[in-house]
């Protein structure tokens, strides 16, 4: 099994009880040497784990994860070096790449798929590529049976969130606030409604993320989805040189 | 160009372009977060609505006339004539309120904002002209105004970022990035997806995620339509070739739009040539771009083999950006018009030229222009053309303070 559908299995089938725990990480940061060791131990809790792609230009981006970018490009990390990095990684844990259009366009869609494969990548999630504009590449990882992981917001009307659920693959990513990554203010009560919403539209596993920092945020989120994302969170705590796994455990129930 | 590009360009001219989904041909779209997909269709629906409309487009016309000071002046330049050796006319965008073609976009954008009962309104800038229009325009309209601005542009342009405060905007310093024009749009966007229901982000040139391409080309297609009529009544014919700076490519736009169906008239735009050809000593996107994505638009780019977008360079800061707009890199593909650039030095010697002799202090952005008419000239002797003036150079004392020993 690969691709959306390992994501999906992962995703319905935690490696401990509650909800799918799916970390995000800068690749490469805070050091290349480092990047394999951190996959390999967060592959130990993680039920899918999220690999960013530096940008240039992370539009969709808070503070945390512009600066593990700028600096992860800063010390030569490229997409190139992220899908060799990961031909030699041997985990059964889904890896899924976020990466903004721009570096995937300029490899190249068919090249993308061929390298993804030989890296054991199952999926991609693209932040500045709405449905409207990803039917080319769509196609192409459908074809691959790589998953497509779509985004809804607290923004989407509830007609869009269909529309968008359909085209989803491996999980639906409900993005929890109205904003880029890694917000403090704390969840609001009225992420609920809209995660219902997000749920029934979906005959694919929901993920929830943006914003979750606490074990508060879990459990506020936890009986609506069936993931969590932890992404800018857990970079902070990487920085502080905290144990990715550790500070993975400090959010369960 | 051919009969294919022929057709492409008849469809731009009738309106079918761009199409439903933002293109113009393959560039344009729609490449922005989802969660201001319903802020855009949203904005789209309104924006055809509103510049179909004879009350609102009454109302901007009004504003244009009696505030921003429109029509702008089409002046002759004596001196450069004899100069050069054509016959030299400049469209006097720096007459504008303001003190450039910003202005026409600016005002027409706050009132759109108006209209979608925003409670508070972004921008971004980089020579800061966009910045100190949006805060005038916004206070005009009433409407609280945010200004995003690259620490190294709020450097460079000190005199607009007080007078963007004196106006009553809030300038905020972007430190991200390359702290230029482009990380001052990642952070209005950034600043715009977390607020999408109650803000709108009055974007500065014809960039970004379709309709802005659009909204701002019809904002500022004034410029080409005054100088049009303005020339035909001094020359009793159209130009031989207009001019213009292009940065994003809205001035530049606008002159050229009411040109575009005339084919006697040869259209050349004028990018940032810097300290020299190599990535990241310029921004000449479309002389030596490659396709790619940024900020919600596919059009030519400055990026690395990677996909990384590059740093630029130009000494006019309102030319320092890595991308330009979609209709720009349509009207090259299809060879309706060249583009080609000019480097610091020659635009900062035009600067002394267009003072001494014509009197008039123009933008560095501006000088770019002229820079490519002399160039033009030497082979065209004789001919008549129009130089878009895009703006005044009171901002870029501190600039040619510094590079000129003024």
């Amino acid at each position: 099994m690969f691709g959306s559908e390992l994501i999906t299995n992962s995703v319905e089938n935690t490696k401990q009880s509650g909800p799918a725990i799916v970390p995000f990480i800068t690749a490469g940061y805070p050091d290349k040497d480092s990047f394999l060791d951190l996959i390999t131990a967060l592959a130990k809790t993680a039920d899918v784990i999220e690999i960013g792609v530096p940008f240039s230009d992370p539009m969709a981006d808070g503070v945390t994860i512009q600066r593990s970018s700028h600096a992860a490009i800063e010390s030569g990390v490229t997409l190139k070096w992220i899908l060799e990095e990961l031909k030699t990684l041997n985990t059964k844990t889904p890896i899924v790449l976020m990466s903004y259009l721009n570096p995937l366009y300029v490899y190249g869609y068919d090249q993308l798929v061929e390298a993804s494969l030989e890296a054991g990548i199952d999926g991609f999630i693209i932040p500045d590529l709405p449905i409207e504009e990803g039917e080319e590449i769509r196609e192409v990882f459908n074809k691959a049976k790589l998953a497509m992981i779509q985004l809804v917001t607290p923004a989407t009307p509830e007609n869009r969130i269909n529309t968008i659920a359909k085209h989803s693959t491996g999980f639906l990513y409900a993005v929890t606030v109205k904003g880029v990554t890694g917000g403090n203010e704390g969840l609001s009560k009225e992420v609920v409604g809209y995660l219902e919403t997000v749920k029934a539209s979906s005959n694919i596993p929901v993920c929830a993320g943006f914003g979750v920092r606490s074990k508060a945020d879990v459990e506020l989120l936890e009986p609506y989805v069936d993931g969590i994302i932890i992404g800018s969170a857990l970079v902070e705590a990487i920085e502080q040189k905290i144990t990715a796994t550790d500070f993975l455990n400090t959010l369960r129930a | 160009m051919d009969e294919k590009n022929k057709q492409l360009l008849t469809q731009l001219l009738s309106g079918e372009l761009p199409d439903e989904h933002g293109r113009f041909g393959e560039f344009g779209g729609q490449y922005a977060p989802e969660t201001l997909m319903p802020a855009l269709k949203n904005l789209d629906k309104k924006v055809k609505t509103l510049l179909n409309d004879s009350a609102f487009q009454q109302d901007l016309s009004e504003e244009l006339n009696q505030w921003a000071g429109r029509p702008t002046g089409l002046t002759y330049a004596k001196k450069l004539t004899e100069l050069w050796g054509v016959k030299v006319y400049l469209k006097r965008e720096d007459l504008t309120h303001t003190g450039a073609h910003k202005i026409n976009n600016a005002l027409g954008q706050a009132l759109i904002a108006k209209q979608l009962n925003a409670k508070r309104v972004v921008a971004e800038t980089g020579a800061g002209q966009h910045g100190v229009a949006s805060a005038a325009a916004c206070a005009r309209v009433g409407i609280p105004c945010v200004v995003y601005m690259g620490a190294v542009d709020i450097e460079r342009q000190a005199p607009n970022v007080d007078r963007m405060r004196q106006l009553g905007a809030e300038v905020v310093p972007v430190t991200a990035g390359d702290q230029t024009l482009r990380a001052a749009v990642d952070e209005a966007f950034r600043d715009w997806v977390s607020n999408p229901d109650d803000t709108y982000y009055i974007l500065g040139s014809v960039v970004g995620p379709h309709p802005y391409p659009y909204m701002v080309r019809e904002l500022q297609s004034i410029i080409g339509k005054e100088a049009k009529d303005q020339i035909i009544k001094a020359t009793n014919g159209l130009p031989d070739a207009v001019f213009a700076c292009v940065g994003g490519g809205s001035n530049a736009i606008g002159i050229f739009h009411a040109f575009l169906g005339d084919e006697s008239v040869e259209l050349i735009g004028i990018e940032a040539g810097g300290r020299s050809q190599k990535l990241g000593d310029n921004a000449a996107t479309l002389a030596s771009g490659k396709p790619g994505i940024l900020h919600g638009t596919y059009s030519m780019l400055l990026h690395d083999e990677d996909g990384l977008v590059q740093e630029t360079h130009s000494v006019s800061a309102g030319l320092d950006y890595p991308g330009v707009g979609p209709e720009h890199a349509f009207l090259q593909s299809i060879g309706r018009v060249t583009y080609t650039s000019a480097e610091d030095d020659e635009a900062l010697e035009e600067v002394r030229a267009c003072c001494s002799m014509e009197g008039i202090l123009p933008a560095l952005e501006s000088a770019h222009a002229f820079v490519g008419a002399k160039k033009w000239a030497e082979g065209n002797q004789g001919k008549t053309i129009i130089i878009g003036l895009s703006g005044r150079g009171d901002k870029d004392m501190p600039t040619l303070s510094k590079v000129l020993k003024i």
